[in-house]
């Protein structure tokens, strides 16, 4: 079970929770379990999203493996210059 | 085929050399091609009419005259451009493009036309009639923030909210209570600032060349930061499919973010559908500045407390971003990095997008990141000064490294902000003596750096000589850093590599260069596609020696056969393989599509001095340094002048750079001559001091280097002029009539201190 913390717009997507706990093996199924369970997610992911693991940002790559144990953030995508 | 990404330590023989650099000539000689350099037989001029008003309905639009004028091909209103994007985000990148009903700022564009030649252009333009309603409009930030200011979206409801506001959205980050860190800090500091609105100055405007023909197939010469973005966005909002339109990058005369968006381009190819004949497009200054997208005007209340020793307790930051009149993600970025430098384990960002009547904001280098900076590291001066510590003690005190959990999230891995502070401490400048009316400041920034889809193509030719296809734009130098990259994984020479930015028919889908992404994403992409090589190579080897594959090495640029029993077989460098390489198996090539994920964020630290006189309120910079964090180094020249470019914008956007309003809510220095970015003259030579600490998620430890210059120079600059003149200051740019107002006023001389 990954505990996966919320800020900023996620966690407002999540009803105010700053995290959840939710059984998943790659980013990919993250996201949809999180999308099931808190329908505006899906908003948030189609508008883009990055997901930290362990400190390392990913953004595509939702065949992402998750570590057992390992600190998931959930993250507005960003944009540079 | 997989290969490991993860940070190799090699001892590199090609990258950390300072080569000469590959697209030297061209500039320097006038060859390089850029957006307006293109030409077609038969091309039409296209060119703009722009809302005069900020906010107004437009009621009718008459476009019969100017298209019975002779030599005019074609004109466009948004009836022209049904919305087929299905709402969202697209739809107001259309409506951006081209009004729809309402204008929404000075220089929103209303039509649009293409004829034989400028002047025909123009008449067509003067020709057509707009009946607009004017409406109430609000440019300033804090005033669209208040209640009942004018609506800029009256329809527009933010989530979670019951009512239409400016104030679009809010963004909460950070972790701990703030209130219990307040309550345990000996010192506090609570201040307001202001940070006008800036355009990214880039000296080549907007241009582009569309070519659309009768069957459909169409062609686009651009400049731009993200040819496929471009192509997509035209394909979307013109209902084209992306395999009939092929986006060709020119050469880029600057983009810093600004050049990450569609403007005139989708009108180019819709002016060329319908005319018919390519249509050629290039913004003046003014409508750079009036019609592009500039950075956000931000203000900011920021409060920090500290014990006695030094040690910040809590901080907390209310950001206001103006977006322009569609909600962005600025005041998200801003709110995610003001605090990014610091170990804090009470802390709390609140960023508001607040809609206003200016052009739709763009990102500028590290975008939102320089002022919500500006505000922090000011407070932090402040403090510092406050408790008697040195300004760089007390940020190493409290600085971020390895394992500090980000004000934004995640736990920091390997860092470069305490190493960046240290040379700080360590470096002349620090020490050299100033003068009468001289101050120093010093300050500290981040930046994330992004990496994403990409996409490169590696062929060998028979005479051993090696083209690169990438799809990242050289906004900055990356073309050499590339070629570098490849040589250094074969082993063969630089002066062996040439590098193409590959047009969009090319390639694969990159994503835009941004969020310093290009030595990175496409750097990474051409290891792994030099090591596909390399495998080929050793097994046209292995054919050529009718040996097993595994018995072949491949060392510096040859392929050797390994152990004693091919001990006769000598070596076959690159050349005679690829010499031979029509008769071993055809071409060598290299390909590699990837999502570079896991690029490293970046710290720096810049010194600045200062004089200012006080009888004017001119400031003239004596001496910059800068030192920041690039990983890996792969041309030092090149991230010198990253370095330098970024401090450079900096000075000029601290001291003098703003967009200007007039009551009408007009801009009023749409030209480089009222709005002043720094020529070489107002610059001192800007020192560097390259920091190489690895990524850990980059084989050669690469981590971006072109934003995270840019963070700093607003507050390093600012505590520079306020210990020059005794004075705080608050709102860049710290103008000469600022700087003298502020003097004069003299009210920010006791900070609001109160005792924790």
């Amino acid at each position: 079970m990954l505990e996966v913390n919320l800020s900023g717009s996620m966690r407002d997507a999540a009803n105010g929770a700053a995290s959840v706990n939710v059984e998943a093996a790659t980013i990919r199924e993250l996201l949809r379990k999180m999308s099931e369970r808190y329908p505006r997610m899906s908003d948030e992911i189609e508008r883009g999203i990055a997901v930290s693991i362990n400190g390392r940002i990913f953004r595509d790559s939702w065949s992402e493996e998750i570590p057992t144990g390992a600190e998931v953030f959930l993250l507005p995508r960003l944009e540079g210059g | 085929m997989a290969f490991d990404t993860n940070y190799t330590n090699q001892d590199f023989k090609v990258v950390g050399q300072r080569v000469r650099r590959l697209d030297g000539i061209d500039k320097v000689t006038g060859r390089a091609k850029y957006g307006a350099d293109a030409f077609a037989p038969g091309q039409l001029v296209g060119l703009t009419l722009r809302s005069p008003h900020a906010h107004a309905l437009i009621k009718k639009i008459d476009t019969s005259k100017a298209e019975n004028i002779p030599g005019v091909k074609a004109v466009i209103t948004s009836d022209d451009l049904p919305d087929n994007t299905g709402g969202g985000e697209m739809s107001t990148v259309l409506e951006n493009c081209m009004a729809r009903g309402r204008a929404l700022y000075d220089g929103h564009i209303v039509a649009a036309v293409a004829a034989v030649d400028e002047e025909t252009a123009r008449k067509a333009l003067a020709a057509i009639k707009v009946n607009y309603k004017k409406l109430p409009h609000v440019t300033d930030v804090d005033a669209a923030a208040a209640p009942g200011a004018p609506l800029v979206q009256p329809d527009l409801i933010p989530r979670g909210g019951d009512a239409p506001t400016n104030v679009q959205s809010t963004i909460p980050m950070g972790h701990g209570d703030v209130e219990e860190g307040f309550a345990q800090a000996d010192i506090i500091i609570e201040k307001s600032f202001q940070t006008e609105q800036v355009h990214q100055g880039y000296i080549e405007p907007h241009a582009c060349l569309a070519n659309v023909g009768p069957d459909g197939q169409g062609e686009l010469w651009v400049t731009t930061q993200g040819p496929f973005m471009i192509r997509d966005t035209c394909a979307t909002l013109l209902g084209i499919d992306i395999a009939r339109l092929k986006v060709t990058s020119s050469e880029i005369g600057g983009g810093f973010g600004g050049k990450t968006h569609v403007w005139i381009e989708p009108l180019a190819v819709a002016l060329s559908r319908k005319a018919n004949r390519p249509v050629k497009m290039t913004m003046t200054r003014d409508e750079v500045f009036r019609g592009s997208g500039p950075a956000s005007p931000v203000s900011m209340d920021i409060k920090i407390g500290c014990t006695k020793q030094g040690r910040i307790t809590a901080a907390k930051a209310v950001l206001r971003y103006g977006s322009g009149p569609w909600p962005g993600m600025w005041a998200t970025m801003g709110a995610m990095t003001a605090f990014a430098c610091y170990d804090l384990e009470n802390v709390q960002s609140i960023g508001h997008d607040v809609l206003i009547n200016r052009p739709k904001v763009a990102a500028y280098r590290a975008p939102s990141a320089p002022m919500a900076a500006f505000g922090v590291e000011s407070v932090v001066d402040m403090l510092a000064a406050e408790v008697g510590m040195d300004p760089v003690e007390f940020r190493l005190l409290n600085c971020a490294k390895e394992g500090t959990r980000a004000s934004y999230g995640p736990v920091y891995g390997p860092i470069g902000i305490g190493p960046t502070l240290e040379a700080v401490k360590k470096h002349p400048q620090m020490r050299a003596r100033l003068g009468k009316n001289q101050g120093r400041g010093m300050a500290c920034g981040f930046w994330f750096n992004f990496g994403g889809p990409t996409c490169t193509d590696l062929n060998i030719g028979v005479d051993g000589t090696v083209n690169l296809a990438v799809g990242t734009v050289d906004v900055g130098g990356s073309r050499s850093s590339l070629a570098m990259i490849a040589a250094e994984e074969l082993g063969i020479s630089y002066e062996d590599v040439r590098v193409n930015v590959a047009d969009t028919a090319s390639l694969g889908f990159n994503e835009t260069t941004h969020g310093s992404r290009g030595t990175f994403s496409s750097g990474m992409a051409i290891i792994m596609a030099a090591r596909s090589a390399v495998e080929e190579l050793r097994g046209r080897a292995a054919r050529t020696w009718e040996i097993p594959v595994e018995e072949v090495e491949w060392q510096d640029g040859c392929a050797v056969a390994a152990g004693v029993k091919n001990s006769n077989l000598g070596k076959l460098s690159l050349k005679e393989l690829a010499a031979k390489s029509l008769n071993t198996g055809g071409p060598i090539a290299g390909h590699f599509e990837t999502v570079a994920d896991g690029a490293g964020v970046s710290f720096a630290s810049h010194i600045c001095d200062v004089e200012v006189d006080p009888e004017t309120g001119q400031t003239k910079v004596l001496r910059y340094t800068v030192v920041q964090d690039a990983g890996k180094a792969i041309h030092p020249d090149y991230v010198e002048g990253q370095f330098q470019g970024g401090a450079a914008q900096g000075i000029g956007w601290a001291l003098n750079e703003e967009y200007i309003y007039g009551d009408d809510g007009r801009l009023q220095n749409s030209g480089f001559l009222d709005y002043r970015i720094p020529v070489c003259s107002d610059l001192p030579m800007i020192d560097t001091e390259i920091l190489e600490i690895p990524n850990p998620n980059h084989p050669y430890g690469i981590r971006g280097v072109g934003e995270t210059s840019i963070v700093p120079p607003l507050a390093a600059i600012a505590n520079a002029v306020s210990n020059a003149v005794g004075v705080r200051m608050d709102h860049i740019p710290m103008s000469p009539p600022r700087i003298r107002k502020a003097i004069r006023d003299d009210q920010a001389s006791e900070p609001e201190v109160s005792a924790g």
